[in-house]
């Protein structure tokens, strides 16, 4: 059996790493120092559209209510709040497993997505991801990077195939100051 | 150093310059060339049409025209690589040492006489076409597709020539579209695929363009004089051993 | 079906039409750029070539010890396993397992196995519609035709060829081609069928034997909507997709995606394990003549390939002459390689499709000597009889002037003579092909010999 000896790159920042990956993937991603200061965030996205948020520090999530939807009901969702568990410097992917997004079609489904990830749990590629990612333990998961997209029609990149249209990470970091 | 000379076929045939230039230019390097008179062909247009399976008198003649040389110096990229990977023999002894003995110029030129100036002079503008078997069969130098440190036995060479101006086409590595009985079988894509290479050139405004190979030049040739371009062929041999 | 003509005529057919070869070899030269870019930015790339290689090469040779543990573990999973032996047997399972869940609203994603079974066509056969969900396969669904790349299915189309089909099958506006408006048209229209599909077809890009799950990959999240609104989901797979461990899985992931499009990753790994409650997940395991070719000694490493295609965007064959001329599944490299292992009669002309340029070994992920199979499958086509009467008297006629010395050079000065005294015989385009677009090559008065006899002897 060959034994996976690749050497994973150090000394360098793994946030600034990942944070630039996640905008080339075509994503949008924004430092945030506390969970708190992102509840004023979730807050002010508003309840005219309909969003659903699974994280449980961001407000009330109704787990068996969600669990229960299928394609039809979900079919007009505008935004979904993921939780993400591990975040790849290399490619700005994300790993969401399933009690996560509770739903499999959540991060599919929506017309936007938000992901929120914890900067310490950044790391340096695929190799580092998979040995900290137990990827049976649920029944699905999902490296997530980027918004849906294609260049199907003649090598034009489109942003917004038939998953979402647009992916905004909030990164939680506690080194993060915002300037004055 | 005694060196046996083989020259393909079609240069021995048609381009009989290049071979002369070939071994006027290890003389000058101070070799003692040798031509084994009875030579004919490597073997590769039988083999690469699926009929290896005929090469055997072509390849008992080659063994016997240069079992006993420790050198065996060639200007063509494909020849070399065909005879390192498929000369086999009855004298199966004889044949591995040729196949451990062949090399082709400008790789003999660099890793064995090791020569670092060269009294060439050749002021003019140059096209480098990279033939595909000398470079990604004999590694004769980098190919665009690896992850690779940049090199090119060829252009060390070449560099060496008083007043050559060398120029790569955008796409330095992609195949001209000879392929041996290719240029004919599927003539179309053949032609188109030389095309594309001479108009790479062309938009670089060179006098001339230059290869280890003379079947990729034969190819490019025929389509210049097709367009009517000035636009002149030159083996690499050739511009090394212009004084 | 594919065209019975052979490679060397559909691409004068594909050639006549010059500045369009020209757009199309740019538009796949394009993407090999891409690849080359991302690649640089990884300076353990070759190693990771090499591994990738050699996890391949280790699993192929214990392939059926994989096969078992993944069945099991699959099973264990909540997966119905299910073995085909070949295309008609996959064909069969698929419309029984169809049949049994009475379901009509199918959706699949890319799935190049269900190419080489013609699966849509069997369906209709039995009036059952699949819509193809990737937007490239969809374009060329409702244009009846083969997808020509198996990465980029409508590589071979511009977009007012994708505007006049969605005009008329997706009344979008006539001569609208902005690719946003008509990709956010089949987003709308494919929205409902995925809103509505019963039953969800996948491809499978690796399946895991440690965990008995798999892996699928793409951009547009297709997969995934499809897979997650049905209550059944059929994956199907080729018996060489499987990998031994998930730690693979960090291997491959970063060896595909550079490989195939330029991008570090795709936009979804999904990683599938067990169905969601209420559903149904089926796996077919599918053969189709791919024991055989590991059976043969000089082939069986095309086995190793994860479909990714850097070999058709770098080959300046299949640049000039579109994946149509290769009248198969799969075209390209990787197509010479692998479909003579089918049927070597109606393939025994994509391994000349070839000048042995050896770019296609360069750029696969996986070390698949390509160009040495290349060689290897004319051999093998010429022993086997299938290289034309003509080119075999012709190389016979060959080896026996090469063979004998005196013989090769009266046979060149003839050459020479005949080139020099009677070029209007040798410029006739009609018999002979170089001459169609190529000057003959001057003809010297003295060989080589003759002057080395004359100057140095």
């Amino acid at each position: 059996m060959p034994v996976i000896d690749i050497v994973s790159r150090k000394n360098f920042s793994l946030t600034d790493e990942f944070m630039l990956a996640v905008v080339r993937v075509g994503a949008q991603v924004v430092q945030v120092e506390s969970m708190e200061a992102l509840m004023l965030i979730h807050q002010l996205a508003g309840s005219k559209q309909y969003i659903i948020n699974t994280l449980p520090a961001l407000g009330e999530v109704d787990v068996s209510g969600i669990k229960g939807k299928d394609a039809q009901d979900l079919q007009g969702v505008y935004q979904v709040w993921i939780q993400g568990a591990i975040g790849v410097a290399e490619n700005g992917a994300i790993w969401l497993g399933e009690s996560s997004m509770i739903n499999r079609l959540l991060p599919f489904i929506c017309e936007h997505l938000i992901i929120v990830l914890d900067a310490g749990n950044i790391v340096v590629d695929m190799h580092q991801a998979y040995s900290k990612t137990e990827i049976d333990k649920e029944g699905y998961g999902v490296f997530l990077a980027g918004p849906s997209k294609t260049a199907d029609i003649e090598q034009s990149l489109v942003i917004g195939a038939h998953g979402a249209r647009s992916l905004v990470v909030y990164l939680i970091d506690k080194e993060y100051k915002k300037a004055e | 150093m005694k060196v046996g000379l083989f020259i393909p076929c079609y240069v021995d045939q048609f381009y009989p310059q290049v071979a002369i230039a070939t071994l006027e230019l290890l003389e000058r390097l101070g070799c003692e060339v040798v031509f084994p008179l009875n030579q004919t062909c490597c073997g590769q247009p039988m083999a690469n049409s699926g009929f290896s399976s005929m090469a055997a008198g072509c390849n008992k003649n080659f063994v016997d025209n240069f079992k006993n040389l420790d050198y065996i110096v060639c200007p063509s990229g494909s020849c070399v690589l065909h005879i390192k990977e498929h000369l086999h023999d009855g004298n199966e002894i004889a044949a591995h040492h040729i196949r451990k003995s062949v090399y082709e110029l400008t790789e003999f030129i660099v890793d064995v006489l090791k020569t670092e100036t060269l009294p060439s002079k050749f002021p003019h503008r140059v096209g480098l076409h990279v033939s595909c078997h000398g470079q990604r069969g004999l590694h004769l130098s980098s190919m665009s597709e690896l992850v690779e440190s940049p090199f090119s036995k060829t252009n060390k060479l070449l560099s060496m020539v008083e007043g050559l101006e060398m120029v790569q086409p955008a796409r330095w590595d992609e195949c001209c579209g000879f392929g041996g009985t290719f240029c004919v079988f599927e003539e179309a894509v053949s032609v188109k695929m030389g095309k594309d290479r001479v108009k790479e050139h062309l938009a670089n405004k060179v006098d001339y363009i230059t290869s280890n190979d003379v079947s990729c030049l034969m190819h490019l040739e025929g389509i210049l004089k097709r367009q009517k371009s000035k636009v002149q062929i030159k083996h690499v041999a050739e511009i090394l051993n212009a004084v | 079906m594919h065209d019975t003509k052979d490679h060397a005529e559909l691409s004068v057919e594909f050639n006549k039409n010059e500045s369009r070869v020209d757009w199309h070899d740019e538009t796949l030269w394009f993407v090999r750029k891409k690849r080359d870019i991302a690649v640089s930015l990884v300076p353990e790339w070759e190693q990771l070539r090499e591994l990738g290689s050699q996890i391949k090469n280790h699993t192929l040779s214990n392939l059926d010890q994989y096969l078992e543990e993944f069945e099991k573990r699959a099973i264990a999973n909540g997966i119905t396993v299910h073995w085909a032996a070949d295309a008609e047997e996959h064909n069969a399972k698929m419309l029984a397992i169809m049949q049994s869940n009475n379901v009509s609203r199918i959706v699949k994603s890319k799935s190049m196995l269900t190419e080489e079974c013609n699966l849509n066509e069997h369906l209709l056969k039995s009036g059952i519609e699949v819509i193809d969900t990737d937007l490239g396969e969809r374009i060329v669904q409702l244009r009846k035709e083969h997808p020509s790349h198996i990465v980029l299915p409508a590589i071979h189309l511009k977009k007012e060829d994708v505007s006049d089909t969605f005009f008329e099958h997706l009344q979008t506006e006539q001569h609208n081609y902005d690719p946003q408006y008509l990709t956010e048209a089949a987003r709308i229209n494919l929205r409902s069928h995925f809103i509505q599909s019963e039953l969800a077809i996948t491809g499978v890009n690796f399946a895991v034997a440690e965990t008995g799950g798999f892996v699928v990959c793409t951009n547009e999240g297709n997969a995934d909507m499809g897979a997650h609104a049905a209550k059944v989901h059929v994956a199907v797979m080729g018996i060489e997709k499987i990998i031994p461990k998930a730690e693979h899985l960090g291997v491959f992931l970063r060896l595909l995606t550079r490989s195939a499009t330029g991008q570090p990753i795709t936009t979804y790994s999904s990683h599938f394990h067990r169905p969601r409650p209420g559903q149904q997940m089926h796996i077919i395991i599918v053969d189709n003549g791919r024991t055989k070719q590991l059976g043969r000694p000089d082939f069986r490493s095309s086995l190793k390939c994860i479909r990714c295609a850097a070999c058709f965007n770098t080959c300046p064959v299949y640049r000039r002459s579109g994946g149509h001329s290769y009248h198969s599944a799969i075209a390209g490299p990787i197509g010479s390689i692998l479909n003579p292992n089918l049927d070597m009669k109606a393939n025994a002309d994509l391994p000349f499709a070839s000048t042995l340029c050896g770019s296609c070994s360069n750029v696969c992920p996986v070390k698949i000597d390509i160009h040495q199979q290349l060689w290897k499958w004319r051999q093998v086509l010429a022993e086997e009889g299938y290289v034309s009467g003509s080119k075999k008297a012709g190389m016979k006629g060959m080896a026996y002037i090469l063979s004998h010395p005196t013989v090769y050079r009266v046979a060149g000065k003839m050459a020479r003579w005949v080139l020099t005294y009677f070029s209007s015989i040798v410029k006739i385009k009609s018999l002979n092909p170089w001459y169609r677009q190529r000057e003959m090559p001057a003809a010297p008065e003295n060989s080589f010999r003759q002057w080395y006899l004359k100057n140095k002897q």
